[in-house]
């Protein structure tokens, strides 16, 4: 029977029947046994937590409807920011905290996308950057309110629910972190399996053919982009909430790339490939830098070349391509 | 007999530069026409559909779909009228299944591609439609396959395949025959005569016997103007017509 995906690597895992759910479980369940394995680590892991919600949000407008862009860091700053002040200012409530800071960047979004999802390739990718260097700038200027270049400071969070408080460990900020990625797991897989997602996806592959079947094509780049902007606001105002500081470097391109090389390593449009590029992305950056705090960016940097060079689909094509290569072998002795 | 006609269009006309690319056209199709549009290269023919769907602003003149005026509307808002294309060149999702190429068009027309809850029984529904369709253009053997592993002659079919399923009142077809080999064209032209009878139909083809078969009336463009319109065999003895190809026979 032809079910709802066909291409995605959910289908394929979950074809699998009950080894496909035991799959799905897999990332949760690393989740939690990280949570009681890293003692002392943990503010390490909800950094990790953040960066995977934020890598699947530039997967959403990137990977799945096509749009290119470096501009993640603007929402991800602005979530930052408006996650912070409103910590400051109005209520110190956690969660209505991120929510507020998830319609904020939301709707900045819609606003920026709006402007700049008219044009395509190289003239889009330069409006994101500018977006995003627009914001930074900025806050770089607006001390009075941003504290500029010294950061937001004296962010203080109530408890979560008004039940549980940010301890020093960080059980409070990784549990939460992970309970809000789950939430935007199951929003993400909504969307791509929906009609809406295979829109975009013929949208990144062929434009004209979806117009000339009578898709607005403009307006649902804009609805996507709304959706992973608000995404990535949530990511930045979970860093915000958990690390009680905002800086700078929330809105710097270098956020905005590092999510792109973490979607990069883990695959496109895969779902799962945000969790395991930006959790491979973390932990090598831990050793690398251990071995050498120089040259981290080396090994991350070999690491990236030899997943474009090799893995076509990033990380999550290596077990494919090793039971490729693996069935292949055999044949070519005779 | 008056009937509203599917398409009207009237005073149509375009400049590109110096270069009158439409001068003054005037085209009606009634539900059921079956309209061939013949012309030399660079006649202005893709132009002409440019300007239908929308592609193009005209300079001047008016186009109205089944009585409405849709000058005003954006190429995707006539689509959802009931004005579909097919291309001269495939223009399909070629990562995507044959039956999802179909499938999104469908979801399209019934107006619940912004879905993303509770639209599992009609994106079923979709694919059983989309299934129904490739059948009917012979092409049900590939639905799981990829666009792209198709042979061309087969992706010309849904190009057809994914037209129909926007249920349209107009449709136009951009050479379907085009880079088909014409050892297969007959199997273009057998989709062609299984065609919905109430559709009106314009055919812009380059291979004279798919369209002197299968049009009831066929208009010659030159140079952005309309030398003449007739029945095929009045067009085929016209000896301006014949001098436009150069002496090529036309039949």
């Amino acid at each position: 029977m032809t079910t709802l995906p066909t291409r995605s690597g959910l289908a394929e895992l979950s074809a699998q029947g009950r080894l496909g759910l035991a799959w799905h479980a897999l990332p949760w369940v690393l989740a939690f046994v990280v949570f009681y394995m890293a003692e002392g680590y943990l503010s390490l892991w909800t950094n990790a937590l953040i960066m995977i919600l934020l890598t699947l949000s530039l997967d959403l407008a990137l990977g799945y409807a096509g749009i290119v862009t470096l501009g993640q860091a603007a929402f991800f700053g602005f979530g930052a920011y408006a996650a912070g002040l409103f910590a400051i200012h109005v209520h110190n409530d956690p969660l209505i905290g991120l929510v507020t800071a998830t319609a904020l960047s939301g709707l900045f979004g819609f606003v920026t996308g709006i402007l700049i999802l008219h044009t395509q390739g190289v003239t889009l990718l330069m409006l994101t950057l500018a977006v995003a260097g627009l914001l930074a700038e900025w806050a770089n200027r607006a001390y009075e309110i941003t504290g500029g270049d010294d950061g937001l400071q004296g962010v203080r969070m109530g408890p979560v629910l008004g039940l549980f408080r940010f301890d020093l460990y960080g059980k409070t900020a990784y549990l939460y972190s992970l309970a809000v990625l789950f939430v935007w797991f199951v929003v993400v897989w909504r969307i791509i399996v929906s009609p809406f997602g295979r829109s975009l996806d013929g949208i990144r592959q062929n434009p004209a053919r979806m117009r000339a079947i009578g898709t607005p094509v403009w307006w649902r780049l804009v609805a996507i982009y709304t959706i992973s902007a608000a995404m990535a606001g949530t990511a930045g105002a979970l860093s915000a909430q958990t690390t009680r500081f905002v800086g700078l470097t929330t809105l710097s391109v270098l956020v905005s790339g590092t999510a792109l090389v973490m979607l990069m390593l883990g695959g496109t449009r895969r779902i799962y490939g945000a969790f395991l590029g930006a959790t491979v992305y973390v932990i090598v950056q831990d050793y690398a830098a251990k071995v050498n705090p120089f040259y981290w960016m080396f090994f991350i940097g070999a690491l990236l070349m030899a997943t474009v060079l090799f893995l076509e689909g990033g990380l999550m094509d290596l077990g494919a391509t090793v039971r490729k290569y693996w069935r292949r072998a055999p044949v070519k002795k005779p | 007999m008056t009937a509203t006609p599917a398409l009207s269009v009237s005073g149509l006309s375009k400049n590109f530069g110096a270069l009158a690319v439409a001068q003054s056209i005037d085209l009606d199709l009634v539900p059921g026409a079956r309209m061939g549009l013949i012309g030399p290269n660079g006649a202005g023919k893709t132009t002409f559909v440019n300007l239908l769907t929308g592609m193009l602003r005209p300079d001047a003149g008016s186009i109205s779909l089944g009585g409405e005026p849709i000058d005003r509307l954006k190429p995707e808002d006539r689509v959802r009228r009931g004005l579909a294309r097919t291309h001269q060149i495939n223009t399909l999702l070629n990562e995507t299944s044959v039956c999802e190429n179909v499938a999104i068009a469908i979801a399209e027309r019934d107006r619940i591609a912004w879905r993303t809850l509770r639209f599992g029984p009609q994106w079923r529904a979709c694919l059983d439609e989309a299934q129904d369709r490739l059948r009917q253009i012979g092409i049900a053997e590939v639905a799981d396959r990829r666009v792209s592993e198709l042979p061309y002659g087969q992706q010309r079919l849904l190009e057809i395949a994914i037209a129909l399923a926007l249920k349209p009142r107009v449709l136009l077809l951009d050479e379907p025959a085009a880079g088909v080999p014409s050892a297969e064209s007959h199997v273009i032209h057998d989709v062609l005569e299984q065609l919905p009878a109430d559709i009106a139909i314009l055919i812009i083809e380059h291979d004279m016997d798919v369209v002197f078969r299968f049009a009831r009336e066929i208009t010659v463009l030159v140079q952005g103007r309309i030398l003449t319109r007739g029945e095929p065999a009045v067009i085929a003895a016209n000896p301006e017509v014949r001098a436009v190809y150069l002496g090529r026979s036309v039949v």
